[in-house]
């Protein structure tokens, strides 16, 4: 028989450094480093959390120093998941791009489109040449999106902190969303829908019909996670006056979106700025006062209904616009937007192939030009905000005149609120970082780009 | 703006059959903004100047672009410029750093643009400061709106930008070893070999035949 040996332990090796000892914890048995712990006099250990822990949103890394169970330090690491599309889309005409932004923050793909678009748009100077129609459908889904996204803040949150019902309520309602996203744009997600000048195609025919019932049962849906959480003692216990973060604290570290409004400030865009035509549509902005985790759910649950509200005023609104095109008039910008299905599942618009390969020349060598090249867009830089579930999400585009953009930079509300991680966590318990940076609803494809 | 371009489409090396192969169109740029500016432009302009005596000095140009506000600022003076703008002017918030290369412009090729924002007056308003490549030295703004820390860090780890004064700036998107600044436009797209357990793989743009 050998002799145990924590050096050699599968489970939790250990080696020596200049900082001390290092353990490896890989799952499994954690009696024997309980153990080893226990002998060493530090009180004080860091420890290692992530970057592949699953309450840490993907891949966000957590370095925590502890004495005992309370949190002395919080570094943030990020930059697993950077893809460049900054870079990438230099290398990309104006519409392509797109597809490179619906791919950052993937909770909310329509918002980084509609962003990147409005952006494109102010610097063609066709903002208010945008068919009214393609505005309303740009809300509609927008709003739409806010539910999916909230709903996995929502229901991701509560099962990191240990409730489960919750979790299985907010995907069934967010699987209504994307079903209906896919019946619109034929993807659950990623559906570079939004493009500079309009969207990429019109609703189905009876969609608001379909929108209309939508609404009503998610609005009957929302009430089983409002039941479970709202006023639930264990739940209350793990989130309130966890996470805080007042006003001040929000406004030096840029901080937008529920987190802020959860300090009491109704800032909302789409309300302060509006921009889409939101200015024509009723709702309230939701704010609590306890600037802490319970207050940012209770925010989230509440903007549900504004969004349900909203979609109903863009449902009407449709319905009087039916037949409205959803593209810009401007045939140097528009791509073909009202298109048809075809036998090989592939939208086309077939007046335009009838014209540009039966009857005009022009018109086909134009298509050419813009499907392969693109437009141009006039030298200048512009920036557009959009209230993305996270807060302020926008694009800051450089042209210099050419068919690709410059530089597209986005400011992304979960890069900039992660910071807030170690204001929210320091002094509290290990624990309780978990429910802080649920709250803050980082998404990782957003932060890292 | 930034740069001369040849031909109809920016295209080169290929068959354009436009008939605009030829043509030259020279940078544009779109030059600075004279009173009045409109809308509260005016009045943050104004604001600034009786608040900072030192305005005339410190700002080189306001532009006022597509219903944007732009002061342009000179480096040495950011510091002084922020802090005024946010205790006197309002500007509670920045909304973080973008940077652009322009490496035409001989000795302002990086730019560092900071959007403001005001809750109090809902206003905007948009820093830009430029520093060339060869002392790529911005002063930090990280003691004036502390979020601008990781947003500081981005710009430094994308284009190389120095902000002194920041608490600690090191890379933060890319691996801390990496060489060079991905975002600068001398930096090529894709290209890069993949190094995992020793093993290198070539790109797939150097791994084809027909190279």
């Amino acid at each position: 028989m050998t002799t145990f040996d924590p050096k050699l332990d599968p489970y939790a090796s250990s080696r020596e450094t200049t900082e001390g000892t290092v353990f490896s914890v890989t799952g499994g048995d954690w009696d024997s480093l309980v153990s080893e712990i226990g002998e060493s006099k530090e009180e004080r250990i860091i420890v290692n959390m992530g970057p592949q822990h699953p309450s840490t949103h993907g891949v966000l890394r957590l370095v925590l120093e502890l004495e005992g169970e309370t949190v002395t330090e919080v570094r943030t690491g990020i930059g697993y998941l950077h893809t460049g599309i900054e870079k990438n889309i230099e290398f990309r005409n104006w519409t392509q791009a797109v597809t490179f932004a619906t791919r950052m923050d993937y909770l909310s793909p329509i918002f980084n489109e509609t962003a990147y678009c409005l952006a494109v748009e102010k610097l063609l100077g066709i903002t208010n040449d945008i068919p009214e129609r393609a505005s309303v459908i740009r809300v509609m889904m927008m709003e739409l999106n806010r539910i999916s996204s909230h709903m996995v803040a929502l229901g991701t949150g509560a099962l990191e902190l240990g409730a489960m019902g919750p979790m299985f309520f907010a995907f069934r309602d967010r699987e209504i969303v994307l079903d209906t996203f896919e019946e619109i744009t034929g993807l659950r997600m990623n559906m570079a829908y939004v493009r500079p000048g309009g969207v990429s195609q019109d609703l189905p025919a009876g969609m608001t019909t379909k929108i209309r019932e939508v609404v009503k049962s998610l609005r009957k849906n929302f009430e089983d996670n409002a039941k479970l959480l709202i006023g639930n003692t264990i739940w209350m216990k793990r989130t309130e006056g966890i996470g805080y973060l007042d006003l001040a604290g929000c406004t030096t570290l840029g901080i937008t979106g529920p987190v802020l409004r959860s300090a009491g400030l109704p800032w909302d865009l789409r309300k302060m700025q509006p921009y889409c035509g939101y200015e024509n549509y009723e709702f309230d902005v939701i704010t609590a006062d306890t600037a802490d985790v319970y207050g940012r759910f209770l925010v989230r649950m509440a903007e549900l209904e504004q969004s349900l509200r909203i979609i109903e005023q863009a449902a009407d609104k449709l319905d009087r616009l039916e037949g409205q095109p959803v593209m810009v008039a401007d045939k140097k910008i528009a791509w073909p937007a009202q298109l048809a299905l075809g036998a090989d599942g592939l939208g086309n618009s077939l007046d335009h192939i009838r014209e540009i390969m039966g009857s005009s020349m022009e018109s086909l060598i134009h298509h050419f030009k813009l499907v392969t090249e693109g437009f141009r867009v006039p030298a200048g830089q512009a920036y557009a905000a959009v209230e993305s579930p996270r807060g302020e999400l926008a694009a800051h585009v450089v042209s210099d005149g050419g068919t690709r953009p410059y530089r597209v930079h986005f400011r992304e509300p979960s890069f900039n609120n992660l910071q807030s991680t170690s204001a929210m966590s320091e002094g509290g318990m290990v624990a309780d970082i978990i429910g802080a940076v649920a709250s803050i609803d980082p998404v990782m494809g957003g932060v890292d780009r | 703006m930034t740069e001369e371009k040849t031909g109809m489409f920016g295209a080169s090396g290929t068959g354009d059959t436009s008939g605009y192969g030829g043509l030259v169109r020279t940078a544009a740029s779109i030059g600075s903004t004279e009173r009045p500016y409109g809308g509260y432009f005016d009045d943050v302009a104004d604001d600034l100047e009786r608040a900072y005596p030192d305005f005339a000095d410190a700002i080189t140009r306001v532009v006022v672009d597509r219903g944007e506000l732009t002061l342009h600022i000179k480096k040495s003076r950011l510091r002084e410029v922020a802090f005024i703008l946010r205790d006197t002017l309002k500007f509670e918030m920045c909304m973080g750093v973008s940077g652009v290369h322009y490496p035409d412009r001989t000795g302002a090729e990086l730019v560092a643009l900071y959007p403001l924002l005001s809750m109090t007056k809902n206003q905007r308003v948009r820093l830009e400061v430029a520093t060339s490549e060869l002392d790529p030295h911005i002063p930090s703004l990280v003691e004036v709106w502390a979020g601008n820390n990781w947003h500081e860090r981005e710009t430094f780890d994308m284009f190389g930008i120095i902000f002194d004064g920041h608490p600690g700036l090191t890379r933060i998107l890319m691996p801390d070893d990496w060489d060079g600044h991905p975002q600068r436009k001398d930096y090529p797209l894709g290209g890069i070999s993949v190094e995992y357990k020793g093993a290198t793989t070539p790109a797939p743009s150097n791994r084809r035949s027909y190279r």
